[in-house]
């Protein structure tokens, strides 16, 4: 369970990234935060596992509090949470598996990492989960061969790798074809209900966020201003989250 | 957000007439450097003058370095030996010391100027001492021979390669390394799997480029008494004995050549 209470967030320039928001995922929700560039989309989500901080209020994972935890506890946090980047941000000139593998670290000493040897069950664990994304005859390919919906998928068998509770995607398919697309959201979905780990991903198409969320969240100006079922994210809906109607751009299309 | 697509109904924008950029400019910075040049020649008292009335003396060495002495080979051969490990060992000990300072005066590693900067100025410092006058000083400190020139290739190598590692580190994608801080590691675990392997290819083929530049910085540094062939080349030179002179160079050369091109050949399979 994550909950958010009263946060808000103000960047030293003055501009506001988050206000007064307060939410509560439930654990195994697919949340998708829809909003236009700018509403404060990647400062909600980035906020979870502190890769930004926030100005005030408190964020708590399964009552943890993320914005109090110090150095080592704040790793441990992140351990239980995978992050998946719009730029995929793998090694390019390592092989897949050590880029699946590097979602490891967190479980061993510092020390014990140095020199790069994992233990046969972090292997076994990290072929698995290229099998739940289908790539496992890649492992030993290098990244930077793959394809864009391939390298998604393996940064989401890294996210697997870490055994995380909660998966963070930041625009997981912004530089991804339509087709690609289909495929990784379906990963995320299949994974989220297999495991039941509670997803949090930022889209802009929003016809992929009614399609695939079982909770959709409309941000504007750092604020809530939707929070519902994807049945009740109507066209009306959107406009209001947009302060415009939808255009034609925003949607991906029927394949 | 992508950009909305553009509708027929807007008018197109006026046609805005563009102006070439002035020449004038070029022209100056030609003008100004060849007054540069002249203004050098003329303080320097160094022209053209003197390598005319000096060429038929380079005719003359040209003439007594030919034809080589072969036979020296025998005695230059361990000394030349000599000058390649010490380079191997000032290379090597050298970079190895670099990493982790390169990686301290990283600002994308060390956000804390206040140890970034203090370690760049150290490896300023350390740059602006040439290796023959390193080599003088250890000479002086710790006597004649190879040790105080392979120490003072350690310090050569080592601003070298500090300098050229530190620079590909800030170059580095940023993404791996959030990658990896999201994955809950540790700051040298950062290093490890998000740095390490981003920057590793850089560091060995900075460290084989110095190994190149070593080599022949090693053959004169016994020009100080510091080890190598240096010695053996002062005293050709001192007895006027080019032919002498001219094989030491020309064995330099083909070591150099060796080294360079499967140092090139490993470079290209690494990058």
């Amino acid at each position: 369970m994550i909950e958010f209470d009263n946060v808000s967030k103000i960047y030293p320039n003055g501009s506001i990234g988050l206000r007064n928001i307060n939410l509560t995922i439930q654990k195994g929700e697919l949340v998708v935060i829809v909003g236009l560039s700018g509403a404060g989309k990647s400062t909600l989500l980035r906020s979870i596992n502190r890769m930004n901080d926030i100005t005030s209020g408190d964020i708590r994972i399964n009552g943890n509090s993320v914005t109090q935890a110090s150095g080592s506890e704040l790793r441990l946090i992140r351990r239980d949470i995978g992050m998946i980047f719009q730029s995929f941000n793998l090694i390019k000139r390592a092989t897949v598996i050590q880029n699946v593998l590097s979602g490891r670290v967190g479980y061993h000493s510092t020390l014990r990492t140095m020199l790069g040897w994992f233990p046969k069950e972090d292997i076994d664990l990290s072929l698995t989960a290229l099998q739940r994304v289908n790539i496992r005859e890649k492992a030993y390919t290098r990244a930077d061969q793959l394809s864009g919906g391939q390298q998604q998928r393996v940064s989401i068998a890294r996210a697997l790798a870490q055994e995380a509770q909660v998966i963070l995607a930041d625009e997981p398919v912004a530089s991804l074809d339509p087709l690609t697309t289909r495929q990784v959201m379906e990963d995320l979905k299949r994974i989220n209900r297999e495991l039941n780990i509670t997803t949090v991903i930022n889209l802009h198409f929003i016809d992929l966020a009614r399609e695939y969320a079982t909770r959709i969240i409309g941000l504007r100006a750092g604020e809530v201003v939707f929070d519902g079922t994807p049945e009740e994210a109507t066209d009306e809906a959107f406009a209001e989250i947009y302060g415009r109607a939808v255009k034609h751009d925003e949607l991906l299309g029927v394949l | 957000m992508r950009a909305p697509l553009p509708t027929p109904s807007q008018p197109s924008p006026p046609v805005v007439d563009i102006q070439p950029p002035l020449r004038y400019k070029r022209y100056a910075g030609w003008i100004l450097l060849i007054l540069i040049i002249v203004m050098c020649s003329i303080q320097t008292k160094v022209t053209p003058y003197q390598l005319i009335t000096g060429l038929p003396q380079m005719g003359q060495l040209l003439k007594e370095m030919f034809p080589p002495d072969w036979s020296y080979i025998p005695t230059i051969w361990a000394p030349m030996m000599e000058t390649v490990q010490i380079a191997i060992l000032g290379t090597t000990i050298g970079g190895i010391i670099a990493v982790p300072v390169a990686l301290l005066c990283s600002y994308n590693i060390m956000p804390n100027r206040f140890i970034a900067l203090p370690v760049r100025m150290i490896l300023n410092l350390v740059r602006t001492i040439p290796d023959l006058l390193f080599a003088a000083i250890f000479v002086a400190v710790f006597g004649i021979g190879p040790f105080a020139g392979m120490l003072a290739l350690v310090f050569f190598s080592f601003g070298i390669i500090a300098k050229l590692t530190f620079e590909a580190i800030e170059a580095i994608d940023p993404g791996p390394l959030e990658a990896m801080t999201a994955v809950g590691a540790s700051r040298l675990q950062v290093i490890r799997f998000g740095v390490l392997p981003q920057a590793l290819p850089y560091f060995m083929s900075y460290l084989l480029y110095t190994f190149e530049v070593n080599v022949r910085a090693a053959s004169v540094l016994g020009l100080v008494g510091a080890g190598g062939i240096g010695l053996l080349l002062d005293r050709s030179l001192g007895l006027f004995r080019y032919d002498r002179a001219c094989v030491i160079i020309l064995l330099t050369l083909v070591i150099v050549l060796i080294i360079d091109y499967s140092s090139t050949w490993i470079r290209r399979k690494l990058l």
